[in-house]
């Protein structure tokens, strides 16, 4: 144990660099970090001088284990990565087998993956909100946000059996049919979302303390955007055309009418309303599909042991956070040689320091939530 | 007409007969202490369930619901398993300080409800300089938060007393200020003659725009002197874990849990007093049957009923209000608050030596 003497003498004396400074580690175990990010930050007073990520508390090894999994098996893992948006994780990598297989996916399977998906980016964002009024000392917001969330799990449960790491997704398809209730639920949720979602605007939007802590914060300039690699809400925050919908468009998407939501703001005012008007378009989204599900199967056949043909595959898909690119090295076997995720969440993390420094802790809080950060998605 | 007023006179009167004049004496001032330490307890436990259960309501859930009736008696049960906690000091944590520190931030608490009347002739201490008296005692609680936070020997304390010392510190200069509208209106710095004065009506209807706009400053530098949010830098969870009582648990953490409740009350009851006419009745001008009927509900009804409604208001800013950064907090003190309130005082002086308040 240090005696405080010990501590006093390493410490920088006056006129050296660095006196004064506080050295604070914000996690691993801390309330605004949302799991167990490690953030070193150098302090002068309540100024941020620097913060160093110190990522691997939650790593698991997802990529090598993945290796040791068939390919109807590895899907399944990726469900843990971003917990928040698990369909959209199965999704990539069901996406990438059937490119692989060369599968042609049932017309009625694509347009439930899409539902889900938008149904997930919705409870994603739900929970986001909730999560940074929560960072900013609004407590009540997470309750309402989670009203909504709670029906967006009902309508999950109901047709996936769980609430969190679905797993419904199986390459050509999905695993079974849609819950006979699943249309009627939606339209009920869709009709809540709109009857709830001004509150959301009256809660914090509109309030001036959250704009204050909000406008000129945590600014990003687009060329720094495209350089650190940010996608997602962060990017398109800056005004960065970068939503994989839009830019690749995979499944059905190329077919629906949507706009890419963009904010010129940069700052983190911006990146919360991307995400707002972002579950808007995800209710458009679902409106225009929830009456036209096609008939037919919701699985296409295929072999009992998949394997891929030698080969190197890569799909990306937009996430609630940003871009999920899926990368497999395929030598012929029945699992892959090599995996590699490309999640969103490691490179918006690494903006972070870019953004606040200079800035004070509170910021750096603010600016944390409007990255939307999910720490098993960034150790994986 | 049943009030404290009488309960004291009588029991004053029997120890008198009982014990003569100099026990008596001795006798009252046990029980008014014994009085106080029990009215301090029964209202942290009233104003945690209060509390909570606002909380719930506000973000549309039950709330506290299984020890007693409705829960009413959660409070009771986390106090207990408080006690029963062990108090932890850290190793390297300067030993007296930390120990001391909970004990300075409830002895201010507790000094400030001295001269608080509760009721008519009810007050434990009628002194001629009441507002004086607040205001230099109100200050000293930071004293007990930086005493915790310097002692823990644990950043995130030390960032949060430093915080708590320059909000603490700024905000009670408009706070002062806001209590010397009604001040210079009564002409008085004794409660008692504040209260007199607010017979024939409450100084937020007698004295127009500049009172109202004194209370409104009033409520927001208490809100911040008490560190609740929207100005709860001191604590602010998600930032500093929880501030300067980062490092307390058990009965110590209770404590600063307990004396943050206390201030709220006393700040509102304080409120209350100042702009609210503390336990005088509603009276309406010439309407004597309302005025009659408004007699008859106890002074202490009203003193509390008052208090309570100010505190929901601080409690309803808690849970619907984000949290300021410091900067801003601070800006919002030298910037804004402090040169209105200074302008206030100047309006409120020529209302008063104009004689255009009612």
């Amino acid at each position: 144990m240090y005696r405080e003497t010990e501590i006093i003498k390493d410490a920088p004396q006056f006129g050296e660099p660095g006196f004064g400074d506080l050295v604070i580690n914000v996690g691993p175990q801390h309330p605004a970090t949302h799991g167990v990010l490690h953030l070193i930050i150098t302090l002068n007073g309540e100024t941020i001088k620097d913060i160093k990520p110190n990522l691997g508390y939650i790593h698991r090894s997802i990529e090598k284990m993945c290796e040791s999994l068939t390919y109807r098996q590895f899907i399944y893992v990726t469900s843990r990565m971003d917990y928040l948006s698990a369909h959209i994780n199965n999704h990539a990598c069901a996406l990438v087998v059937e490119k692989g297989l060369q599968v042609e996916v049932p017309e009625r399977a694509q347009v439930i993956r899409v539902l889900f998906d938008e149904l997930t980016r919705i409870a994603s964002h739900e929970l986001w909100w909730g999560a940074m009024a929560m960072d900013l000392g609004a407590f009540t917001p997470f309750f309402h946000s989670f009203r909504e969330r709670e029906t967006i799990n009902v309508i999950m449960e109901e047709t996936c059996g769980a609430r969190l790491t679905m797993n419904y997704y199986v390459p050509g398809g999905v695993m079974w049919d849609l819950h006979p209730d699943f249309q009627k639920r939606v339209k009920d949720f869709i009709t809540l979302y709109k009857k709830k979602i001004h509150e959301y605007d009256e809660l914090v939007t509109g309030n001036i303390i959250f704009q204050n802590r909000m406008k000129g914060i945590g600014y990003i300039s687009p060329e720094d955007v495209i350089s650190y690699g940010c996608t997602g809400p962060v990017a398109r925050g800056s005004g960065v055309h970068s939503d994989i919908r839009k830019v690749s468009p995979y499944s059905i998407y190329s077919k629906l009418d949507f706009d890419e939501v963009l904010e010129t703001g940069g700052d983190s005012f911006a990146r919360y309303v991307v995400r707002i008007k972002e579950m808007h378009q995800s209710i458009k989204i679902i409106e225009q599909l929830i009456d036209n599900i096609p008939e037919g199967d919701f699985q296409a056949k295929t072999k009992a042991v998949l394997k891929l043909p030698k080969g190197e595959y890569y799909q990306s898909v937009e996430t609630a956070r940003g871009e999920l690119g899926v990368y497999i090295v395929s030598e012929g076997g029945t699992t892959p040689y090599r995996i590699k995720f490309r999640s969103p969440g490691f490179s918006n993390l690494s903006a972070l320091n870019h953004m606040i420094k200079g800035g004070k802790i509170g910021d750096l809080i603010a600016a944390m939530g409007t990255l939307d950060l999910v720490i098993p998605d960034i150790d994986r | 007409m049943w009030s404290f007023s009488e309960i004291a006179k009588n029991i004053d009167l029997w120890l008198n007969d009982l014990v003569g004049s100099t026990w008596a004496l001795v006798l009252e001032m046990v029980i008014a202490g014994v009085a106080v330490i029990g009215l301090f307890a029964a209202l942290g436990l009233v104003l945690v369930i209060m509390e909570r259960k606002v909380a719930a309501w506000i973000q549309i859930r039950l709330g506290p619901n299984r020890v007693g009736p409705k829960g009413m008696f959660q409070s009771m049960a986390d106090t207990v398993k408080l006690l029963v906690k062990e108090g932890m000091t850290p190793d390297g944590a300067d030993r007296l300080l930390f120990n001391v520190a909970p004990f300075i931030a409830m002895i201010v608490a507790m000094l400030l409800m001295a001269p608080i009347a509760f009721a008519k002739d009810f007050q434990l201490w009628d002194m001629n300089i009441g507002v004086l008296y607040i205001t230099a005692v109100s200050s000293l609680s930071v004293i007990g938060i930086l005493m915790a936070g310097w002692a823990s020997n644990n950043k995130y304390s030390l960032l949060g007393a430093m915080r708590s010392g320059a909000q603490i510190v700024s905000y009670e200069l408009s706070g002062g200020l806001a209590i010397l509208a009604v001040v210079v209106l009564t002409g008085s710095i004794s409660l008692t003659d504040i209260i007199k004065a607010q017979e024939n009506g409450w100084w937020i209807f007698k004295g127009h725009i500049p009172v109202i706009i004194a209370f409104i400053i009033y409520i927001i530098a208490v809100t911040a002197e008490t560190n609740r949010a929207p100005f709860d830098l001191a604590e602010a969870e998600s930032e500093l874990t929880a501030g300067f009582h980062t490092e307390y648990s058990g009965m110590k953490f209770a404590l600063f849990f307990l004396a943050e409740y206390i201030n709220v009350f006393i700040v509102c009851a304080i409120g209350a007093t100042l702009f609210f006419g503390g336990w005088m009745p509603l009276h309406i001008g010439n309407w004597q049957a309302f005025n009659h009927i408004m007699d008859y509900i106890p002074s202490s009804v009203w003193f509390f009923g008052k208090t309570f409604f100010l505190i929901f208001l601080i409690m309803w800013f808690r849970w619907t209000f984000p949290r300021l950064r410091i900067d801003q907090l601070l800006n919002l003190e030298w910037k804004y608050l402090l040169p209105i309130s200074m302008i206030n005082l100047l309006l409120v002086t020529l209302i008063a030596i104009l004689g255009w308040h009612f």
